[in-house]
Order: structure tokens, then sequence, then C-alpha cells
């Protein structure tokens, strides 16, 4: 919620990373817009086992629920030595959707180091209204994310995501697969909501990164309340009164 | 020249002139933007770009962890000089609770 992306680390088996080079290298067809997984990926592809690895599977159930469609997916290749970053961007369009969202799995089969250019990722980015790569003036936000990770890493990210392949500067080729996924139920409540009155949730939603501007990262914490209170079907929810205080209008009630 | 890093040699020749690009004589303008926590100079910075009319460097993005100057006012200390700063504009009517873009946006540079 606070983060906007969820990591998993080295948790593809390693003849799984082995084999997705040469995937990678040969192809993957193109998916039809919006089609179910079961269409998408043929039993038994690389594709279906990787979604069907019990960690993701679990992961995108809680986020897009069950029978999610795929978007589109595309596999990134950053040349060695390529000598230019990706701009800082959001992909899609601006999406102005107050109760959905879709989620963008990108796997990484090797081994990424910090000379190889992994994802630039800005936490916390995901609520923002930006279009694409209007964000491209910023090259470096306090706190970003320069992925480095381990082979078999999956990373699961908010639509609205600020990010970008970072520079290539080793002479490694290196590859990321991504898939975009679309919910086709709404996302209430579909992960395990055992512990929704923990302390610890109005903590993770309370969040601030060190990128923010003060003022501003208040504002974060407001839109948060406002998705949480969609996501959980709790209309009163609330964090330190923020989103209270502001809608109280004693004029508007009955006096009958 | 662009050399296999990506980084332009100093000794570079024009291809159109044929001449030396940092040859004396010819001044160059490097830009550094500064994003800061409120709308105050002295604020500490949450974002930076860089940009380098000499060529010399080739500053991108997600290049770096740590900000060039903690503050907007460091950064004058060092010698760039202020030439632009954002406005501060109100919110558009109805839309007061959104995030976007970065406010504080201050640009300087250093000719050389």
């Amino acid at each position: 919620m606070a983060h906007g992306f969820l990591r998993l680390d080295a948790i593809v088996p390693q003849e799984m990373n082995d084999e997705a080079l040469g995937v990678f290298a040969d192809g993957l067809d193109d998916v039809p817009y919006g089609s179910p997984v079961r269409a998408a990926y043929p039993e038994g592809s690389f594709s279906r086992r990787l979604v069907e690895l019990p960690a993701v599977a679990g992961a995108l159930e809680s986020l897009v629920g069950p029978d999610p469609t795929v978007d589109h997916h595309f596999v990134h290749i950053r040349e060695p030595r390529e000598g230019s970053a990706q701009p800082l961007h959001a992909d899609a369009l601006i999406d102005l959707r107050p109760d959905a969202f879709d989620v963008q799995l990108m796997y990484y089969p090797q081994d990424v180091t910090a000379e190889m250019g992994g994802t630039l990722i800005v936490p916390g980015s995901h609520l923002r209204r930006t279009n694409e790569s209007d964000t491209g003036r910023y090259q470096n936000l306090r706190g970003q994310t320069r992925l480095t990770c381990p082979a078999g890493t999956v990373v699961l990210l908010h639509h609205g995501i600020w990010h970008g392949g970072r520079r290539n500067d080793s002479d490694r080729i290196r590859f990321m697969y991504k898939i975009r996924f679309n919910p086709t139920v709404p996302q209430v409540r579909l992960w395990d909501t055992a512990d929704l009155d923990s302390p610890a949730v109005g903590e993770e939603l309370g969040r601030s990164f060190p990128w923010y501007e003060g003022a501003t990262g208040r504002l974060e914490i407001h839109n948060r309340i406002k998705l949480w209170r969609v996501l959980t079907a709790d209309p009163d929810f609330d964090l330190d009164y923020w989103a209270t205080r502001i809608t109280n209008r004693p004029a508007q009630r009955s006096h009958a | 020249m662009t050399t296999p890093d990506g980084q332009n040699s100093p000794d570079s020749q024009d291809s159109r002139t044929g001449q030396d690009s940092s040859r004396a004589g010819q001044v160059r303008q490097q830009v550094l933007v500064l994003y800061l926590n409120t709308s105050a100079l002295d604020s500490e910075v949450v974002g930076w770009a860089r940009y380098d009319g000499t060529g010399r460097t080739r500053p991108t993005t997600g290049d770096s962890d740590e900000p060039p100057y903690g503050t907007g006012v460091a950064a004058l200390e060092d010698g760039w000089r202020l030439f632009q700063a954002a406005q501060l504009i109100p919110p558009y009517p109805g839309a007061e609770h959104e995030t976007s873009f970065l406010k504080h946006e201050f640009f300087f540079e250093k000719l050389v």
C-alpha cells in the first residue's frame, strides 16, 4: 500500500532461470490484450509455470484476485554498455481509477548487479497522477531503489509506480520479463485479512519516504486512506483523523 | 567521440567542424536541478538531476543515491548560480488532494 511494490527474492528455481534465458532469447509470442491466463499461456509453457509458482500465484491472487487477464507481456533487454537509461516513467496512461489497479510482474532470471543497471523503482510513487515519461527530468530521488537481486527474483508493482531501466554499464546483457495483469473482480479483501486491526497496518499506511516533500507526504497518506477504504470496504477507516477532520460538515447534518 | 562507457572523451572533435568541442574561450553551461522539501531555498534536497554542457560527463537516470548537496543554499555556497525557481501555484479546484510532480524545483548553473 505504501511502497507500491512487493519484492520476492530468488523464488524462481534455478532450472527455470536457466531455461528462461533461452526462452527469452528466442522471443515470446504476443498475447492478445485481455487474455485469460489459461488462454494466454498454455499448460506447461514457461510463462504458465512462472505465474503458477505458489509464491507468485498467491501474491497475484491477493492483489488482483482470481482469474486476472493478461494485459500484455514483454521481454525487456538492456544491452551491454548501451550508454543510456530509460527516463523515469509510469507505464501506460495517467490512470484515474479510484477503485481498481493493475499489477505488473517483473521477473529477473539472472543475478542483477549494480553495474548491470537493474530497474530503478521509486517507493511510494504509485498514487501520483503523472503521465508516462513526463517525470523524465527526475534523475535521482532520495530513497529510490536501484534494484540489485539474486537470480529468480520477482517484483510485483502497482501500475502507477515510477520506474525505469537503468544504464547497463556491464559486459552482460540483462533480461527482465514483464507481465501486466488486469483484475476481473472487485479488489476488496482479496488477501488474508486476519491482521487487519494490527497496529502494523496503520504504521505502513502512514509511512513517509525520503523523497517526499513533507507537505505532499501528508496528501499521500490521505490518498492511501481513501484507497484503503475501498480495498477493505470500510468507508469510515481513518488514520490520525486525517480524512475525518476535513470532511466534518456540521451545517450539513440533519437537525430533525 | 563517445567512449564505450558512454562518457564523452574530453579531447573529442566536433564532427561538423572538425574542431575541438572543448576549446578554450568557449563558455559552456552546467545545469543542476534540485528538488527541495519546501519552497525555501535552504530546505533539504529530496531529488536532483545534472546536465553537463561540456560533454565531459553524462549524468543519467538512477546514477546516484546521495544528493550532491544537502540544501539549495549549500549549492549556492559552492558557486552554483540560481536561475529559476518553481512558482507557488494554488492547487487546481477539485484536485487539492491529488499528488503529481515535485513542487519545489530549483535550477542552478555554472558557466565553465
